[in-house]
């Protein structure tokens, strides 16, 4: 039975040596994660909702293979891989919303955390918001400490920026008569200038130019507290919510005077419809109060001030000649149905040339900016953040998450975000006349993909946890573990098939991204990791066949062959069902029989005839190379193709994640692989040695690729480089992500589909082809 | 929305001019009106002709005496309607006639009781043309000539206010003024201003709702925006937190109140300016602020939440026209429309806005014959129309 390699391969098994024993700190989605490490405090008082925000760590374990243990320098065919774990602190922002009224039973859990520590001395608290004076004298009682007070309109902007820098589809449009309601909007390279309503009591309108730079350009006494105070007398309902509650009900035409009310109809000269607001409130003028019904009302008046915020919110927009207009504050807080009367008016006023926006994280603006601004010693904005999905709480209508409890009964939100190792910034090679987006397909749009590609993943928890169990298999706990992990994505699984907007639009890379950070959470930072390590050794091992067997043939066919291997290569990805299922089934799969399982031409994308004639061109400079799979997709298909590069004078970065995902290649696996590889290819040496193949981390610790937030060396190296063509390969990479970019350059976009589904969708069969090279400015793609 | 519309020559560069007696043959026969039937008011002009001759006074029918004598002998019609004798023109030539332009008044939802006084005066024997705008001019057209056997000549509304405008305007030497120093009660006053060189200049007519105007040439306008904020709020508003039932009502409650118990002022939030951003302590940071507190709520008055309710509204009004001013790079803002009718509150508060949000740039202006200006264009209109 043992007669094929792969099946050693699977034989090898991998044994962690554990350095440390860590406590986890991710036991429980509970209040106040990570308090006991905080070390800097902000709050954000509201008259509704109050929101802290607090810097802390996180310990992580990595995987580290001990320098000078090349696993495979005595080419045995059986060896262990030995490995650590390495414990590192990763820094990590926390944000919690509750409402105000808890905010004595919260001072009271904070006190009795930190200060039991004797740590509360070394903390500062940075405050903001209207409650700020109010709860000042609370603040230091519980706490003793008094806190600093910052400028509301700063926190806010400041708040902004960061979320929009950082948080990928932060902002959204909204349109209650689109499906999905919510659109969220990938991350663009430009995002100054921009304008900041904030809709609190009364309304300010801020005009932004940079980092640095804002104004105050308006405002309107029109605002939150107008609706608030009006409708609380014209109602008698108890609150502000109670009041958004009576709106939904309510209907305004038997309040407002309609165009249609004065002249039975449109108003066709002046292109008014019959629909149209011509009076708020002015059928009132003409009967008796007691013919008014509260919800009528209540939603009469909400219309009224927002269409009249959002006219005067695009009158300065036109004004200052800016296209995007972000609404914060509390009187939108996301609800609805004043999202979508506010965009009404926007678009209605603008004739659609101006875009309302939202914000996904709106209610966290005021305290991540006051936090910002008491730890500038912290270089926070230096860094890039990512929102820890496994940490966060969805975003539902606009409402807080009661999924999460303290200690009882107060229901609260949290956004949690990760520091990145790197900053990260836009791939510069995209092209800048079509807009990005690091997804092809959107599932919160699409139901019948959105209901398969769910149900796809939870049927692929069972292998993932099992594999999660067998990595640590000598750790103590690691079921536990891996149980709760597959729980919490199960969970997840069911919250995003009910709102598949939770986490801005559901995607394959979110679902993706998801699971990834949720072991990591769990403390499985890389299930896959002997796995990789013994695949990488077996295809060493063929690495020489594979070369002889491509220098026997001409210059064309060699072209074709490499193309081919690649394809093959990638083949042996353990992200897919379906081929996990062949490499853990009884008979022998290795490269030729992956090749064999290939489409036959023309594939389902093919341009490989104009790839061809491309290659007989002048060989391009440096070209961008970002790989998948470890083990044979890299070597045995990847590699050979990189030496061909470099044989006829280009130039190669090679791009591999920074953190572990799936089987996926990493920069700190590829490194001593490359050295491995160089003591069998001179080509590939030689290269190593003159800097002209450069290995490179990403950024990036997903199956996926996201070209908006992109390690910003890297950035820079591309740059220097002058790279004319970018490689992507994979499904996460070239598919789910990436099949529709545009680029600057030329691109060659290589996988093979190796789900039955998907592969329908795209008009073809399991193992389809993918093989698109694109021009710039010639897009077809055959 | 803006809507490029020039006014064709024909209908709007009305001038005495296009009346001389040489079109005295092509005039229609009496009795003259314009009527303006807006959301919540109706407005009427009649022209009374001074220069009946003996012979036509015989040969003119009964019925168009009474209603002459009707019209001009009382300044209060049935409970709701009025005649304001102050805006009352005299010696005005129209269609080569001259006479006198009354000014009448009626809340159009007692439409059914004008109806019915119309046709007890006989107005059904005597088959004319009115030439009316508004809304109403299509909502109540059949109800004209099913009950008084009156045909109305609809006209464009903003046209016809546009052309009222320039005629009222040539006709009274003091229809156009503005308020000096609107923030001082002791030394504020009412200036004559001249505006025989008026282009370009914005109009902002709030009626029920309001229409901002951009006026750049005799009839050649174009509107810029407008807003659902607008009188017709103002009173609805103020019937639901008043009970009171009247315009004239809301205005005198509003003229006794005082707005800072119900709004939240920039010192209420700051304790004092907003420095930062130059903002003054006395500014509404957010109108009706106050009022979610219920111990707020139980204090206030009727008056003050009426006062709060003018200012809210006429605030709005000003920001939204100061913007489409700038925007238009125009330094005159001219409001009209009957929001302004016995309203000294809310044009001194324009004014003091108008003025300080521009530095001095912009100047409110107003007109004595407030809301009706459509009226009159409508008069103007049925002797184009004859």
């Amino acid at each position: 039975m043992m007669d094929s390699a792969v099946v050693e391969v699977m034989g090898i098994t991998g044994s962690p040596t554990v350095t440390q024993s860590i406590s986890l700190p991710h036991e429980e989605m509970h209040f106040f994660r990570n308090l006991a490490n905080a070390k800097r405090f902000a709050i954000d008082i509201g008259g509704s909702l109050t929101k802290i925000a607090y810097f802390s760590t996180v310990s992580h374990r990595r995987v580290r293979v001990p320098e000078g243990s090349d696993s495979d320098s005595n080419e045995q065919n059986t060896e262990k891989v030995n490995f650590t774990y390495e414990v590192c602190q990763a820094p990590r922002l926390h944000f919690i919303k509750f409402e105000t009224k808890y905010i004595q039973e919260c001072l009271d859990f904070i006190q009795k955390h930190l200060l039991g520590q004797g740590l509360i001395g070394q903390k500062f608290v940075k405050a903001t918001g209207g409650g700020s004076y109010k709860y000042s004298k609370l603040i230091e009682d519980k706490l003793g400490i008094t806190p600093e007070k910052e400028d509301e309109m700063d926190c806010l902007i400041k708040g902004a920026n960061f979320l929009l820098k950082n948080v990928s589809q932060e902002a959204f449009t909204y349109d209650r008569r689109r499906s999905p309601e919510y659109h969220f909007l990938p991350p663009g390279p430009v995002l100054f200038p921009y304008l900041l309503v904030n809709v609190g009591s009364g309304v300010s309108i801020l005009k932004v130019e940079s980092e640095e730079k804002y104004e105050r350009i308006g405002g309107t006494a029109t605002g939150g507290g107008t609706f608030w105070g009006l409708g609380t007398l014209l109602t008698g309902a108890k609150g502000f919510d109670e009041l958004l509650r009576l709106a939904e009900e309510g209907d305004h035409r038997k309040v407002d005077m309609l165009v249609r009310d004065i002249y039975s109809g449109d108003y066709v000269t002046l292109g008014l419809p019959g629909d149209l607001i011509a009076s708020s409130f002015g059928k009132a003028a003409h009967l008796n109060s007691g013919d008014f019904s509260a919800p009528d009302v209540a939603r009469s008046l909400l219309f009224t001030i927002a269409n009249d915020i959002g006219q005067i919110a695009c009158l300065y927009a036109l004004q200052h000649n800016l296209k995007r207009i972000y609404f914060g504050g509390y009187f939108l807080r996301n609800h609805p149905l004043t999202m979508y009367a506010v965009s009404y008016a926007i678009r209605y006023w603008s004739k659609e040339t101006v875009e309302p926006l939202f914000l996904r994280h709106e209610g966290y603006l005021g305290a991540i900016g006051a936090f910002l601004k008491g730890t500038e010693e912290l270089h926070t904005e230096k860094y890039s953040w990512q929102e820890n999905y496994a940490g966060s709480s969805g975003f539902m209508n606009g409402e807080l998450d009661t999924s999460y409890e303290f200690p009882s009964r107060i229901s609260v939100g949290f956004l949690e975000m990760d520091r990145a190792q790197r900053p990260v910034g836009y791939f510069p090679l995209l092209s800048p006349d079509v807009e990005y987006s690091p997804d092809t397909v959107n599932l919160a749009e699409d139901v019948e993909a959105r209901t398969y590609w769910i149900s796809c993943f939870e049927g692929s928890l069972d292998r993932i946890t099992e594999r999660a169990i067998e990595s640590q298999a000598s750790v103590a706990g690691s079921i536990d573990r891996a149980l709760r992990c597959k729980r919490k994505l199960l969970d997840r699984f069911r919250t995003l098939s009910i709102e598949p907007c939770a986490y801005g639009n559901l995607t394959v890379r979110s679902l993706l991204n998801t699971i990834e950070q949720c072991l990591r959470e769990f403390d499985f930072p890389d299930p896959y990791f002997s796995q990789k390590q013994g695949e990488n050794s077996f295809a060493l091992r063929e690495f020489d066949n594979q070369l002889r067997l491509l220098d026997s043939l001409t210059s064309e066919s060699r072209n074709v062959e490499l193309i081919w291997g690649v394809l093959a290569g990638n083949v042996f990805d353990w992200g897919a069902n379906a081929v996990a299922a062949l490499l853990e089934g009884p008979a022998t799969f290795g490269f030729e029989e992956a090749k064999a399982e290939l489409q036959r031409r023309p594939w389902l994308v093919d341009s490989l005839d104009r790839w061809l004639e491309r290659l007989k061109k002048k060989a391009h400079r440096c070209i961008t190379f970002f790989v998948d799979n470890s083990g044979i997709d890299f070597v045995l298909g990847v590699l050979p193709l990189v030496r061909e590069f470099l044989r006829n004078g280009s130039r190669v970065i090679l791009c591999a994640n920074s953190e572990p995902a799936l089987n996926d290649m990493t920069y700190d696996e590829m490194v001593p692989l490359l050295r491995l590889v160089g003591g069998k290819c001179n080509v590939i040496q030689d290269a190593m040695d003159q800097g002209r193949l450069m290995p490179h981390e990403t950024g990036q610790d997903s199956p996926c690729l996201d070209l908006s937030r992109i390690s910003q060396d890297l950035i820079q190296l591309i740059e220097r480089e002058g790279s004319d063509l970018v490689i992507i390969e994979g499904m996460g990479r070239a598919i789910h992500t990436n099949l529709s970019a545009k680029f600057k350059t030329e691109v060659l976009k290589l996988a093979v589909i190796k789900n039955a589904w998907l592969a329908k969708t795209l008009g073809g069969e399991v193992f389809s082809v993918v093989c698109s090279y694109e021009e710039p400015d010639s897009f077809q793609q055959c | 929305m803006s809507t490029e519309k020039n006014g064709s020559s024909n209908s709007t560069t009305i001038s005495r001019r296009n009346f001389s007696t040489s079109e005295k043959s092509e005039i229609p026969p009496m009795p003259w009106f314009g009527m303006d039937i807006g959301g919540t008011l109706t407005k009427l002009v009649y022209f009374e002709p001074t220069d009946i001759t003996p012979d036509e006074a015989d040969m003119e029918v009964e019925t168009l005496k009474n209603i002459r004598r009707y019209l001009t002998k009382n300044s209060a019609y049935g409970n709701t309607g009025r005649r304001d004798s102050h805006l009352q023109m005299n010696d005005v030539y129209i269609g080569g006639r001259k006479g006198i332009l009354h000014f009448i008044r009626f809340p159009t939802s007692k439409m059914a009781t004008f109806l019915d006084l119309a046709k007890s005066k006989g107005m059904a024997t005597l088959a004319s043309t009115v030439c009316a705008t508004g809304g109403g001019a299509y909502k109540f057209e059949n109800q004209f000539l099913q009950e008084v056997n009156l045909k109305l000549h609809k006209f464009d509304e903003l046209d016809s206010t546009i052309s009222g405008m320039e005629f009222i305007d040539a006709h009274n030497h003091c229809e156009c003024f503005y308020w000096a120093n609107p923030k001082d009660d002791s030394r504020c006053e009412k200036v004559p201003f001249d505006f025989s060189d008026p282009y370009p200049f914005m109009v902002v007519n709030v009626g029920s709702g309001v229409s901002m105007l951009v006026v750049t040439g005799p009839g050649k306008y174009r509107r810029v925006t407008g807003t659902s904020l607008g009188g017709g709020t103002f009173l609805g508003l103020c019937c639901l937190l008043t009970g009171c039932s009247s315009f004239e009502e809301a205005i005198q409650l509003a003229a006794n109140g005082d707005n800072t118990c119900v709004d939240k002022l920039v010192k209420d939030i700051y304790g004092g300016d907003y420095e930062k951003f130059g903002l003054h302590g006395d500014l509404v940071a957010s109108s009706f602020g106050q009022m979610n507190s219920k111990d707020r709520r139980a204090s206030v008055t009727k008056e003050d939440l009426a006062r709060a309710t003018l200012v809210t509204i006429t605030n709005n009004i000003g920001s939204i026209a100061r913007m489409c001013a700038v925007n238009e790079e125009i330094s005159r803002v001219v409001f009209i429309g009957n929001f302004l009718r016995v309203n000294t509150i809310s044009m001194k508060l324009l004014s003091y806005a108008m003025d300080y949000w521009s530095s001095g740039s912009l100047k409110a202006l107003f007109l004595e014959h407030e809301g009706y200006f459509g009226a009159v264009g409508c008069l103007l209109e049925l002797m184009r129309n004859a």
